[in-house]
C-alpha cells in the first residue's frame, strides 16, 4: 500500500512538472496521448516486475541528480576514423556549428523540433506509435514520458543504401542537465542505414528511438554511452522489422552511475533478423547497468539474437532481463540469447532473468546465462609464456567480450570499439 | 643451466607434500629425461619451477643460471628463458593462437629490453615455424587449443617453444597422445632447437620418444625425489622391467 502510494505520488509530481513542447496538431496529440499513458501506467516502482533489480528513484525524480561532465583528455572521439554525418546535441540542445549539413545521399534528415511544427509529415505514423505498441505486455513509462516531453531529436528517412553513417553526438557539459531526445527512423524497402551514437548526453538522459524497417531493409546501430561516471541514462529502442529486414544494435557502456537500456524488437515479417548486443564495463560500487530486452517473433523463420557481456569489478552491479516471445504461427523461429558476466572480484553482482514464452511448436530457442571469475588456468598459462599478469587479464577480458563485439557487422567500427575497450582496461587497474 | 637443490613442494590446498627434497642439475646444452611412476610428482615439479599458484615451495632452491627462479613471477621466469610444455595444454576461448603467440613473444622481448616484432615480421616467423610442425593457417587462427585434438595441442606447445626460443625447456609428457608421425615432427622440432646454450628436461613414460630425442642423462623419480640417475640405458631398463626393481633397490 505504502509503495503503491509512493508510486502514485512520484507519478503525480513528475507529471505536474512535465512540459509538453510546442508543436503542430499531430505532434501535440501524440504527446498528450503519451502523457496520458504515463498517468495510466504510473512511473516505474520497485514492485514492478521489470524494476525489481534496478532502482528507478533517480530516474523518476523531478529534479535530476547532478553529474559532472567527464573530461576524456586526449582520447580521440568515438568513430573518429569513419566518414560520417555528425549531428551534435549539447545537453540536448542542437549545435549547428558543430554539426554537419543535415543532408546526404539517399537520406532525408531533419530535427524533431522542426518536424513537430509541421501540419503533415510521414513521421506522424511512427512518432509515439512504436513506443505505444511496445507498452504491452510490459509497461515502459519512461519511454512514454520521453515521447510526451522530448524537445528534440532526429527524424531520418533512408530511401536507398546510405553509405555514410549518421552519428548522434550527445555531449554533456552542465552538471544539472536533464534531457529527453526522441528519434524517428524509417528505412524504406531495400534501403539501409547505419546510425552511430556517442556520448553521455546529459547528467540525466532519456532517449527513445523508434525504428521502422521496410521489406529487406537494413539498420545498424552502434552506440557508445560516454564515460561520465555519475550520469544516469534510460534509453528505449523500439523496432518494427518487416519481411527480410535486418535490425542490429550494439551498445558499449563504460562507467555511468545508472544505465537502463531497453530494447523492444517486433518481428512482423517473415525471414527477418533482430540482433541486439552489448558490452558493459563497470568499476565501482556506484555502477549499475541494466539491459532489458523484449523480442517478439510474429512471423515465420525469424532469427533473433541477444548477446550481452558485462565485466564488473569493485562492487559494480549488472542486470540482464531478456525475453523471447514466439507468437502462435511463428514457426521456424530461431531465437538465441546469452548473457554473461565476468566478475573480477567477489564484491560485484550480476543478476540475469532470461525468459522464453513459446506458442509455436516448430521453433529453436536457446538461452544461457553465466557468471564467473577470470579463468585462473588460462591466466597462468599466459603468464607461463611471459605475458605479464595485467596484460594477461586484459587479454582474457577482451576474449570474454569478443562474442558480443563480433555482432558488429562493420569491422572498422568493431575495431574502433576494441581500441576503446583496451584503453579503458589500461586505465582501470586493481 | 638448471640447478635444483633439496626442493620441497606442498599443495597449498590440503598441505600435502609432493616433492620431498629433490636434487637435479642439468648442464648447458644437455638433454635430461625424467621418468617415474604415475603420481610421483613429475608434473608438480614442472609447475613449481614455472610458478603455478597452489604449489608452495617450503624449502630448497632452483637456479636457472644465476636467476633465482623461485623468487620471481611466472612471467619473469619465462622472460628469463624458462619454458614448460604442458602435459595438459590449457584452452583459451576467444584468444586466437596468433594473438597469443605474438603477445607472448613481444612481452618477453620487452622484458628482455629487445624490440618487439611487427605484424609482418611476426607473420613471417610464425609461418616458417608452423610449417615445420605441420600446423596450418587455420590452427593459427583458431582460439588457443580450443577444439584441438590431443596431438594438435602437443604440437602447438612445441610451436610456442620454437617461437619463444627459451634456454631451459621442460617437456611434460609431450609424447603422450601423439601418433607416430606427430611424434617424429615433435622430436624433430626439439632436435632443431638443440644448442650449446639450451637445455631440455624431458618428462616421459616411454623409451619411444627417447629414441628420437637422445638424452644425455636419465633420472628416475619416485615419491617426490630422484632415486636413480644414469645414462640412456636406464630408460631401456625401465622400458623392459618397469619400476619395480629400481624401487626395491632404493627401499
Ligand atoms: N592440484 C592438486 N590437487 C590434489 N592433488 C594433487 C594436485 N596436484 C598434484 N596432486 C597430487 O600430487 C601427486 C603428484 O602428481 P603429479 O601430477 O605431479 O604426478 P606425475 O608424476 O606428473 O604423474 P603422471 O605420470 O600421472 O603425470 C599425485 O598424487 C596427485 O594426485
Ligand atoms: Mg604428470
Amino acid at each position: 500500500m505504502a509503495l503503491a502510494n509512493l508510486k502514485q505520488e512520484a507519478t503525480g509530481t513528475r507529471l505536474a512538472a512535465a512540459v509538453v513542447p510546442p508543436g503542430g496538431v499531430w505532434a501535440t496529440q501524440a504527446r498528450r496521448a503519451a502523457l496520458a499513458r504515463v498517468a495510466e501506467m504510473g512511473l516505474p516502482g520497485r514492485r514492478d516486475e521489470y524494476w525489481r533489480f534496478t532502482n528507478p528513484e533517480t530516474l523518476n525524480a523531478v529534479q535530476a541528480p547532478e553529474a559532472a561532465a567527464f573530461d576524456a583528455g586526449d582520447e580521440a572521439p568515438a568513430f573518429a576514423d569513419v566518414a560520417r554525418l555528425r549531428v551534435v546535441f549539447v545537453d540536448g540542445v542542437f549545435d549547428a556549428a558543430q554539426s554537419d549539413d543535415l543532408s546526404g545521399e539517399g537520406l532525408e534528415i531533419a530535427r524533431l523540433a522542426d518536424v513537430a511544427q509541421s501540419d503533415i509529415h510521414w513521421a506522424r505514423d511512427l512518432f509515439g506509435v512504436l513506443e505505444a505498441g511496445g507498452q504491452h505486455p510490459v509497461p515502459r513509462p519512461l519511454a512514454a514520458l520521453n515521447t510526451a516531453t522530448a524537445t528534440d531529436g532526429v527524424v531520418i528517412r533512408a530511401t536507398s543504401v546510405v553509405e555514410r553513417p549518421v552519428e548522434l553526438v550527445l555531449q554533456h557539459r552542465d552538471a544539472d542537465s536533464d534531457v529527453a531526445l526522441h528519434h524517428v527512423i524509417r528505412v524504406e524497402d531495400g534501403a539501409s542505414l547505419t546510425l552511430l551514437e556517442s556520448g553521455a548526453g546529459a547528467a540525466r538522459l532519456n532517449t527513445v528511438a523508434e525504428v521502422d524497417l521496410g521489406h529487406g531493409a537494413q539498420f545498424h546501430h552502434i552506440r557508445v554511452q560516454g564515460r561520465d561516471h555519475d550520469r544516469r541514462a534510460v534509453t528505449g529502442l523500439f523496432a518494427r522489422i518487416a519481411e527480410g529486414a535486418v535490425f542490429k544494435s550494439f551498445t558499449l557502456t563504460f562507467n555511468g552511475r545508472l544505465t537502463r537500456n531497453e530494447v523492444v524488437m517486433d518481428i512482423t515479417g517473415d525471414d527477418a533478423n533482430a540482433h541486439v548486443a552489448g558490452v558493459a564495463l563497470g568499476d565501482g560500487r556506484a555502477f549499475h547497468h541494466d539491459d532489458t530486452v523484449f523480442v517478439t517473433h510474429g512471423a515465420l523463420a525469424g532469427e533473433s539474437r541477444q548477446v550481452f557481456k558485462k565485466v564488473l569489478r569493485n562492487g559494480a552491479t549488472g542486470v540482464f532481463q531478456g525475453k523471447i516471445l514466439v507468437r502462435p504461427g511463428a514457426q521456424k523461429t530461431d531465437g538465441y540469447q546469452i548473457s554473461q558476466s565476468l566478475l573480477l572480484d567477489g564484491d560485484s553482482t550480476f543478476i540475469a532473468k532470461p525468459e522464453l514464452e513459446i506458442w509455436a511448436d516448430d521453433v529453436k530457442c536457446s538461452h544461457g546465462s553465466t557468471s564467473g571469475a577470470i579463468d585462473e588456468q588460462a591466466l597462468y598459462y599466459l603468464r607461463s609464456r611471459g605475458v605479464p599478469l595485467v596484460e594477461a587479464q586484459d587479454l582474457l577480458v577482451l576474449a570474454f567480450v569478443a562474442e558480443a563485439l563480433e555482432e558488429i557487422a562493420d569491422e572498422r567500427l568493431a575495431d574502433d570499439l576494441r581500441g576503446r575497450l583496451e584503453g579503458w582496461l589500461n586505465r582501470h587497474r586493481g | 643451466m638448471l640447478k635444483i637443490e633439496n626442493l620441497h613442494v606442498r599443495l597449498e590446498e590440503g598441505g600435502k607434500e609432493i616433492i620431498k627434497g629433490l636434487d637435479l642439475t642439468v648442464g648447458a646444452g644437455e638433454v635430461h629425461a625424467v621418468m617415474g611412476p604415475n603420481g610421483s610428482g613429475k608434473s608438480t615439479l614442472s609447475y613449481a619451477l614455472s610458478g603455478r599458484d597452489g604449489y608452495e615451495v617450503t624449502a630448497g632452491t632452483a637456479m636457472m643460471g644465476d636467476v633465482d627462479l623461485l623468487a620471481i613471477d611466472p612471467e619473469a621466469r619465462a622472460a628469463a628463458g624458462l619454458f614448460l610444455a604442458f602435459q595438459y595444454p590449457v584452452e583459451i576461448p576467444g584468444v586466437s593462437n596468433m594473438v597469443f603467440l605474438r603477445t607472448a613473444l613481444n612481452a618477453q622481448r620487452k622484458a628482455q629490453g629487445r624490440p618487439g616484432y611487427s605484424s609482418a615480421q611476426f607473420l613471417k616467423l610464425i609461418r616458417e615455424k608452423a610449417a615445420t610442425l605441420d600446423i596450418d593457417a587455420d590452427m593459427l587462427k583458431r582460439a588457443v587449443n580450443v577444439g584441438f585434438s590431443g596431438g594438435e595441442k602437443k604440437r602447438n606447445e612445441i610451436l610456442q617453444m620454437a617461437v619463444l626460443e627459451p634456454m631451459m625447456c621442460i617437456l611434460d609428457e609431450t609424447d603422450s597422445g601423439l601418433d607416430v608421425d606427430a611424434m617424429k615432427l615433435v622430436a624433430h622440432g626439439v632436435n632443431a632447437l638443440r644448442a650449446q646454450d639450451r637445455s631440455f628436461l624431458v618428462i616421459t613414460h616411454y623409451q619411444r620418444l627417447l629414441d628420437h630425442i637422445k638424452p644425455d642423462v636419465v633420472h628416475i623419480m619416485a615419491d617426490g625425489r630422484i632415486i636413480r640417475t644414469g645414462g640412456p640405458e636406464l630408460a631401456l631398463e625401465v622400458e623392459n622391467n618397469g619400476y619395480a626393481d629400481i624401487l626395491r633397490e632404493v627401499a
